[in-house]
C-alpha cells in the first residue's frame, strides 16, 4: 500500500512534528514508533505500515539526514533481532501490543535463555523444567487449566541478562515425548523473584554473559509464545532470525572490521610487510564480496524470495572478523603486544568493532560460537540447502526423560 | 543501490538459453569435439546468434544489436561457463564488441552483432585490463608481427590488432597466419597470429582506450562465467555424493564431505553476489573500477577451488577423460590466468583504495 513517496512524506511530518533538536530521544523513538516508521514492513498500529521491508532504507536516510536520533540497535540487538520476529509471528494480540513498543524504543532490553549446561549445540535436550501450578499442565495441547507455571533450571551463556527486563525462555514441559515435541516457549519476567543472574566473566575481561538461575520462577500463562509442546517450532523463527541479523547486517564499504585495519595501514606506512599486504587485499576483497552477499540477502527478503544466506553469512562474518582482527594484531607490532583494558565489567552493550584490535580479536572469537557453532550452521546448510543425508540419530523416538545423560 | 538480483526478463533469458545448451551441448559431445580438428561448435554458436540474436546483446539497437546490458551478457556467460561451450561469446560478443564500441566502427559492430562475423581482439588472453600489450610493426603501410595466445583466433573472421602506431587495426583472419596453440583449456583455445606484411588494414581508432574498456568488460564479466563453472561443479558433486555409496551408505552424508560441501555452497554463493555487482556496475557505470577488481580477485580463487573440490571429492572416476569434470578444472584454470589473475588484481585494488604495498 505504501511506496516510497509516501514514506518521505510520512518521515517529513514526523519530523514537522517531532524537531529532533527540540524533542527528548525517547519522545522521538515513540512519536516515530507510533508514526510506524519504525519498522516500515511491520503491520500497521505496531510500528510499521505493512510496507516493503526494502523501504525502510528510504526512511533511515531521510532521518539521518535530519539527525535524529536512532534507537541504537547494538543495545538493543536480542530483542530486535530474534524476539520482535517471534513475537509478531507467534504472539497475540495483547502480546504484540505490550512487548513490541518498548523493546524498539529500547525501554525495554531483552535476553535470550535458550542454552544450558547441559544443552548448547543439542538446543533441544534443554531440562529446564516448566509444570503448570495446578499439576495438569504436563499434556499437550489445549489451554486448559488456567494457572501460573512454575519454572526450575539453569540457563548459560545469556548475554545482555543484567540488563534485561524481559527474556525469551524455552523450557522442556513433557519429558515423556521426544525431546523435539515437548517444549513450550515463554517470555519471563527478569525481575521476577526467582531470577538470579550470576556474571560469567569472559576472554575479554568483561562479563557481557552470564548465567541464570531459574528457581520456582512464576510465569503466566498469558506470556506463552505459541502453543504448548510447540516451542521447537517457536524457537526455530527465533535461530534463523538470530542468523540473519548476525551476519546480514547493512555496512558501507569499509564498514566492518575490516575498516579500522585499512586505516591503520594507510596512516602507519612504517607497519607495512609484504605479506601483511597480500593478507589485507585478500580479506578486504573478502570483505567487500561479503557486503554485496548481505546485501543480496537482504534484496532476496525484500522480494520475498527465500533465501538460505542468512546461515551462510553468520559463517562468513564470523571467519572474516577473526581473520580480519587476528591480522590487526599483528600488523600493530609492539604495539600488538598490549591490551586496552583487563577490568572486570559488565558491558551496556556487545561491541564487535568498538575498542583495540587485541580486544576485537580476542571477542570474535565468540562469532563462530554464539547463535550457533559454524560447526552446526556448516550441518544446517549441507542438509537444508544442499539436501545431503542428515547425520545418523539415536534420540529422535526416546522420550526426553529416557535419553542418556 | 546495486541491484544484486535477477529480473524476470533475466531469468527467462537464462531458462532459454540453458535449455538450448542443454539439447545442444552435452558435455559427452564437447569433449569429443575438443579431440577433433575443429573444438569449436561453430553450429551451436550460429543458433545463439541467429536464432537468439544473442552476439548483439551489448550492440545498440540503432546498429543491429539488442541494446541490453552488461547484466544480460552476464546471465548468457553464467549458462555459457555452466556448459563449458566452446563458442567465442566471450572473445566476440564482448571483448571485440566493447573494443569496437570504444572505436565508434559501426560496419564491423553490426556484422559482430548478426553473428556473421565472429571478430577476436589480438591481445593475449592473460593481459589485465590496464597492462601493457604487444602490438605489431606499421612499416610502409603493412603490418608485421606475431602475436600470441590469441584466444578464440582459429574461428574468428577478422582480427583487431593493435599497432605500434597506437592504431587499433582490422585485419581479415584470411591474411594472416593462425596457428593453433595446444591449449590448457580445450574449450576455448589461443593461437599463435603471424602478420606477414598485411596491406589495406582498415585502421578502427585508438589501441590504448578499446584494449582497455575491452579488457575491463572483459575482467567483470568473466566472474559471472566462473560463477556458471563453480555453480556447475558443485551441484555436480553434491548430485554424485548423494548417490555415491560407500561404507554402505551415501559418501555425502559424511560430515566431513558435508562441511566440505557447505563451505563451497558459501563461496559459491558469494561469487554469485560479486559477479552480480560487476555486471551491474558495468552497466551502471557506477563504482565500476574497484567492483569489477573485486570480482575477479575473488572469482577465479573460487572457481578454481570448487572445480579441485569437485574432482577429488569424485574420486578415481574425476580423475578420467570421460568424465566432463576436467573440462571444468581446466576452464577454471585458464579463467584464473584470463584477463589478469587474482594477484594482479589485488595489486589493481590497492592502487585504487590508497592501501600501498610497504
Ligand atoms: C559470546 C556468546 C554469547 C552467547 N549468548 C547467548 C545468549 O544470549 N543466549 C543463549 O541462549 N545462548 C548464548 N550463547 C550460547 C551459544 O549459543 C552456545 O554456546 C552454542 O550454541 C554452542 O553450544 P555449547 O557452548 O554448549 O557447545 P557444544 O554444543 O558443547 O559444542 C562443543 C563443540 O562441538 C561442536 N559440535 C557440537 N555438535 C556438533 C555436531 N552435530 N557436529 C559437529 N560439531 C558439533 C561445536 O561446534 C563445538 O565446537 C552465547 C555464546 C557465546 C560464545
Amino acid at each position: 500500500m505504501t511506496n516510497a513517496e509516501e514514506l518521505i512524506c510520512r518521515t517529513r511530518e514526523l519530523l514537522k512534528e517531532h524537531p529532533p533538536a527540540g524533542t527528548a530521544r525517547l519522545d522521538f523513538l515513540r512519536a516515530r514508533f507510533d508514526a510506524g516508521l519504525a519498522w516500515v514492513h511491520y503491520p500497521e498500529g505496531l510500528g510499521g505500515l505493512d510496507a516493503p521491508r526494502s523501504l525502510q532504507a528510504v526512511v533511515d536516510a531521510e532521518l539521518e539526514a535530519a539527525g535524529a536520533p536512532d534507537n541504537d540497535p547494538r543495545r538493543i540487538g536480542i530483542g530486535l533481532g530474534m524476539a520482535a520476529p517471534t513475537i509478531l509471528r507467534y504472539g497475540t494480540r495483547e502480546q504484540r501490543q505490550r512487548y513490541l513498543r518498548p523493546l524498539w524504543t529500547g525501554e525495554e532490553v531483552w535476553c535470550q535463555l535458550f542454552s544450558e549446561p547441559g544443552a548448547g549445540s543439542d538446543l533441544a535436550a534443554l531440562g529446564t523444567r516448566a509444570v503448570r501450578e495446578d499439576g495438569s499442565s504436563s499434556g499437550t495441547g489445549g489451554a486448559g487449566g488456567g494457572g501460573d507455571w512454575v519454572v526450575n533450571g539453569q540457563k548459560v551463556w545469556t548475554s545482555s541478562a543484567h540488563l534485561a527486563r524481559w527474556a525469551i525462555l524455552i523450557t522442556r514441559t513433557d519429558p515423556d515425548v521426544p525431546k523435539h515435541q515437548g517444549i513450550t516457549y515463554f517470555i519471563c519476567d527478569m525481575t521476577d523473584p526467582g531470577v538470579e543472574v550470576r556474571p560469567l566473566r569472559q576472554i575479554t575481561g568483561e562479563a557481557e554473559f552470564n548465567e541464570v538461575f531459574l528457581t520456582g520462577v512464576r510465569i503466566p500463562d498469558s506470556r506463552r509464545l505459541g502453543a504448548i509442546g510447540d516451542g521447537w517450532r517457536v524457537a526455530q523463527t527465533t535461530l534463523m532470525n538470530e542468523r540473519v541479523s548476525i551476519g546480514g547486517m547493512r555496512l558501507p564499504r569499509e564498514g566492518g572490521m575490516i575498516g579500522p585495519v585499512a586505516r591503520t595501514w594507510r596512516e602507519r606506512p612504517g607497519l607495512r610487510t609484504h605479506d601483511l599486504h597480500q593478507r589485507l587485499l585478500k580479506l578486504w576483497v573478502e570483505a567487500e564480496v561479503s557486503r554485496f552477499t548481505a546485501e543480496r540477502l537482504r534484496q532476496q527478503l525484500a522480494a520475498g524470495q527465500p533465501g538460505y544466506e542468512g546461515s551462510g553469512m553468520k559463517l562468513a562474518f564470523a571467519r572474516l572478523n577473526q581473520e580480519i582482527s587476528g591480522l590487526e594484531v599483528e600488523l600493530r607490532g609492539e604495539e600488538g603486544l598490549l591490551y586496552d583494558d583487563w577490568t572486570m565489567r559488565r558491558p551496556e552493550l556487545v561491541d564487535f568493532t568498538g575498542r583495540d584490535a587485541g580486544y576485537r580479536y580476542l571477542r570474535s572469537k565468540g562469532n563462530s560460537i554464539e547463535g550457533g557453532t559454524s560447526e552446526v550452521l556448516l550441518n544446517i546448510v549441507a542438509e537444508r540447502v544442499l539436501g545431503l543425508p542428515p547425520e545418523p540419530r539415536t534420540d529422535k523416538d526416546v522420550a526426553w526423560k529416557d535419553l542418556a545423560r | 543501490m546495486t541491484d544484486l538480483l535477477y529480473s524476470e526478463e533475466e531469468e527467462a533469458l537464462r531458462a532459454a538459453v540453458r535449455d538450448l545448451l542443454t539439447d545442444h551441448c552435452a558435455p559427452a559431445d564437447v569433449i569429443v569435439r575438443t579431440e577433433s580438428d575443429a573444438p569449436h561448435d561453430v553450429r551451436l554458436w550460429k543458433t545463439l546468434a541467429d536464432g537468439m540474436g544473442l552476439a548483439g546483446l551489448l550492440v545498440p539497437e540503432e546498429l543491429g544489436g539488442q541494446g541490453a546490458t552488461h547484466r544480460e551478457a552476464a546471465v548468457v556467460l553464467e549458462e555459457l561457463g555452466r556448459a563449458v561451450a566452446p563458442v567465442p561469446y566471450l572473445t566476440s560478443a564482448v571483448v571485440a564488441t566493447e573494443a569496437l564500441l570504444e572505436c565508434g566502427a559501426g560496419d564491423l559492430l553490426a556484422e559482430l552483432a548478426s553473428g556473421t562475423t565472429i571478430g577476436v581482439l589480438a591481445v593475449g588472453l592473460h593481459t589485465a585490463p590496464g597492462a601493457g600489450f604487444p602490438v605489431v610493426r606499421l612499416e610502409g603501410g603493412a603490418l608485421h608481427g606475431e602475436l600470441t595466445a590469441i584466444a578464440d583466433a582459429t574461428v574468428a573472421d577478422v582480427l583487431l590488432v593493435p599497432a605500434d602506431d597506437g592504431g587499433l587495426y582490422a585485419v581479415p583472419a584470411s591474411a594472416t597466419t593462425i596457428t593453433a596453440q595446444v591449449s590448457l583449456d580445450l574449450t576455448r583455445p589461443v593461437a599463435h597470429v603471424a602478420l606477414e606484411g598485411v596491406r589495406g588494414a582498415h585502421r578502427l581508432g585508438d589501441a590504448e582506450p578499446a584494449v582497455r574498456r575491452a579488457l575491463h568488460a572483459a575482467a567483470g564479466l568473466l566472474a559471472s562465467e566462473q560463477l556458471g563453472v563453480a555453480d556447475w561443479a558443485l551441484t555436480e558433486t553434491v548430485r554424485y555424493l548423494k548417490e555415491r555409496k560407500q561404507f554402505n551408505r551415501p559418501v555425502g552424508g559424511f560430515q566431513a564431505l558435508k562441511h566440505r560441501l557447505a563451505q563451497l555452497w558459501l563461496e559459491v554463493v558469494s561469487l554469485r553476489a560479486a559477479a552480480r555487482a560487476a555486471a551491474d556496475a558495468l552497466a551502471t557505470g557506477e563504482d565500476t573500477d574497484i567492483t569489477v577488481v573485486v570480482a575477479q580477485a575473488y572469482a577465479a580463487p573460487v572457481a578454481v577451488r570448487v572445480t579441485e573440490e569437485a574432482l577429488q571429492l569424485h574420486g578415481g572416476i574425476g580423475m578420467t577423460w570421460e568424465h566432463p569434470v576436467h573440462l571444468y578444472l581446466k576452464r577454471a584454470k585458464a579463467d584464473s590466468i584470463a584477463y589478469g589473475t587474482a594477484g594482479t588484481h589485488r595489486e589493481a585494488l590497492a592502487g585504487l583504495t590508497g592501501l600501498q604495498a610497504p
